[in-house]
């Protein structure tokens, strides 16, 4: 029976035979990861069951990364009881303050996870490893409960939709761009419970911190993961650090007579830089027709894109440069490697020369959690992925959402705006 | 199961976010979650909704985060079961995982604020008391069953793994 990979690889991690979409299964999982919000949670309903150890130590992340350095009396107690969660079950994989970054920046970058696998995170944004050609998905609490338990999580077999993007992409356009001109073209709920998967020759020229970027979106259509099959580049990057990947790569490509409940064929050579609009993410619109928004602040960051080949975009439109009179900056790494590699690079000069600020790793104003909440009546250009009524702060403040280098241009002309004008 | 209370409408798209706000994710405990439940979209919810309402939605509720305290502040609060014309995949889990009850209904449309609802959870029927209406939905698949009927899924997996 022909399988797309998203199929191929839940099929994998059953005893079945055969699955179909819209099967309920249950999965073995290769990796769960936890943060400061979700997991205390599932710590609380897995002590409520009283056992006395976990599935397998070696198979749980857990990363103190929204609130975190905590914010306040108790956010820090919900990153404690991470602490204390990872010292008692000896999880390994637990990142204090200092080897912290956002989550899905930093298991990329740390290669726990690898090609084929099966990761479930109590967090949305865990369909970013797709981009790795991973089956990674967004659950909640109860479920990472239930897979310390067992290492195991019930599924429904999603539909896979097959995104083909053709053409020669514009200066300036990256990562963000495509995924935003696809929310636009279908809708927040444009792949509602399915698997997209993302392919044609534009994909196969991006590289990986682009498709990450990509895949990260995926649930901002609706979609339980955004896959991507693993090519050359894919296998440069799990091979590239040092690090070795935790587990031996297998690299699933969907049949050639693979079922698709539709196929999109997008020409993408004339899109320019996209913004989203409030108060949702497929509110686009191209660059040159918003350049009349005025901005309060500009934030460049989040597990959307916050690696190191954002920065390096930003940092060339910022590079001798000053941020707007009144517009506040905020450039956010999104690892203490990332940070690293910023300083080492100059690019952090750069950004606190123009009258940025340069911080250390949080998911932090994304959510309006801490580092940069906007106030009644602001709007803040982000390199982030949801603009939400209220998301980054007041229910009367108002979030766009862009790439780097439409962020970074924004912020030296104080309004939205395009890299060319800079 | 039979659930009757009045209705609380809303609009598609209803996100995480609106359902509970980031800032309020410093707890896990449902009631203190239940306060501030829908704020953003309507202030003052949690006071005015009374313990047996319904919340009515247009599609694809639930959408954004991951965060179980969406459905756990739902719940903390006092609603008893969320009709929608779809729900977003992980709110749908959660809800699940839960314990949440509810139904997805194609005919939202014909459903007002204040309007009186009595569903019936097992054979998935809908009455509306105030326009004496009926709106059937499709009852969950077996797999799903099994987890609500045990109450959700850590008592589900406290039953038949942990004997």
């Amino acid at each position: 029976m022909p399988y797309t990979i998203a199929e191929k690889i839940l099929l994998a991690h059953t005893d079945k035979k055969h699955i179909k979409p819209g099967e309920f299964i249950e999965a073995k999982i290769d990796l769960a990861l936890g943060n400061d919000i979700t997991a205390p949670l599932a710590v609380k309903k897995f002590r409520s069951l009283a056992i006395n150890r976990v599935f397998n130590p070696r198979k749980i992340v857990l990363v103190p990364d929204h609130f975190a350095p905590a914010k306040d009396l108790r956010s820090a107690n919900q990153c404690k009881i991470l602490a204390n969660f990872a010292k008692e079950f000896r999880i390994k994989k637990y990142f204090e303050v200092g080897y912290m970054g956002i989550e899905h920046a930093l298991l990329p970058e740390m290669k726990m996870v690898s090609p084929g696998d099966l990761v479930i995170g109590a967090d949305s944004h865990t369909c970013t490893y797709g981009a790795m050609g991973c089956y990674s998905t967004g659950v909640g609490s109860t479920d990472l409960a239930r897979a310390f338990v067992d290492g195991k999580c019930w599924f429904k077999v999603p539909a896979s939709v097959k995104f083909v993007y053709k053409g020669q992409l514009n200066k300036w356009v990256g990562g963000k761009d495509l995924i935003l001109y696809t929310i636009s073209k279908i809708g927040v709920d444009g792949a509602l419970y399915r698997a997209m998967e993302f392919s044609g020759e534009v994909i196969r020229n991006l590289d990986m911190d682009n498709r990450l970027t990509m895949s990260n979106m995926a649930i901002e259509a609706g979609a339980r993961v955004g896959i991507i099959e693993p090519d050359e580049v894919t296998e440069r990057f799990v091979t590239r650090y040092p690090l070795p990947v935790t587990r031996k790569p297998k690299f699933y490509k969907s049949d050639k007579d693979a079922a698709y409940e539709k196929i999109y064929e997008w020409d993408v050579s004339k899109i320019e830089p996209l913004v989203a609009c409030p108060h949702l993410p497929s509110n686009v619109k191209p660059v040159s027709k918003l350049k009349n928004i005025e901005l309060n602040q500009v934030f460049i960051g989040s597990c959307t894109n916050g690696r190191i080949s954002d920065l390096r975009i930003a940092a060339r439109i910022l590079k001798g440069r000053k941020v707007k009179s009144g517009l506040r900056l905020i450039v956010i790494p999104a690892t203490q490697k990332i940070y690293l590699q910023a300083v080492q690079e100059g690019l952090a000069d750069i950004f606190v020369k123009a009258g940025g600020v340069f911080s250390t790793p949080t998911c932090g104003p994304c959510l309006g959690g801490h580092m940069g909440v906007l106030a009644m009546g602001e709007k803040c250009l982000a390199t982030t992925n949801r603009n939400f009524i209220g998301r980054m702060g007041h229910p009367k403040s108002f979030v766009y959402l862009s790439g780097p280098a439409v962020a970074a241009a924004s912020a030296v002309k104080g309004r939205v705006a395009h890299p060319e004008e800079i | 199961m039979i659930i009757k209370g009045r209705v609380h409408k809303f609009g598609d798209d209803v996100n995480t976010d609106d359902i509970i706000a980031a800032k309020y994710l410093i707890s896990t405990d449902a009631r203190e979650l239940g306060i501030h439940c829908m704020q953003t979209l309507r202030p003052g919810f949690s006071k005015d909704v009374k313990t047996g309402d319904i919340i009515v939605a247009g599609k694809n509720f639930g959408c954004g985060s991951s965060r179980e305290h969406a459905p756990l502040a739902i719940k903390g609060c006092g609603i008893r079961a969320v009709v929608a014309r779809s729900f977003a995949a992980i709110f749908f889990r959660n809800a699940i995982n839960i314990g949440l009850p509810f139904l997805e209904c194609e005919e939202v449309d014909r459903i007002s604020e204040k309007d009186i609802l009595e569903i019936n959870l097992k054979d998935g029927i809908i009455k509306n008391l105030t326009n004496k209406e009926i709106y059937r939905t499709s009852a969950f698949p077996e797999f799903l069953q099994k987890i609500i009927k045990a109450g959700g899924l850590i008592e589900w997996i406290r039953r038949t793994k942990l004997r």
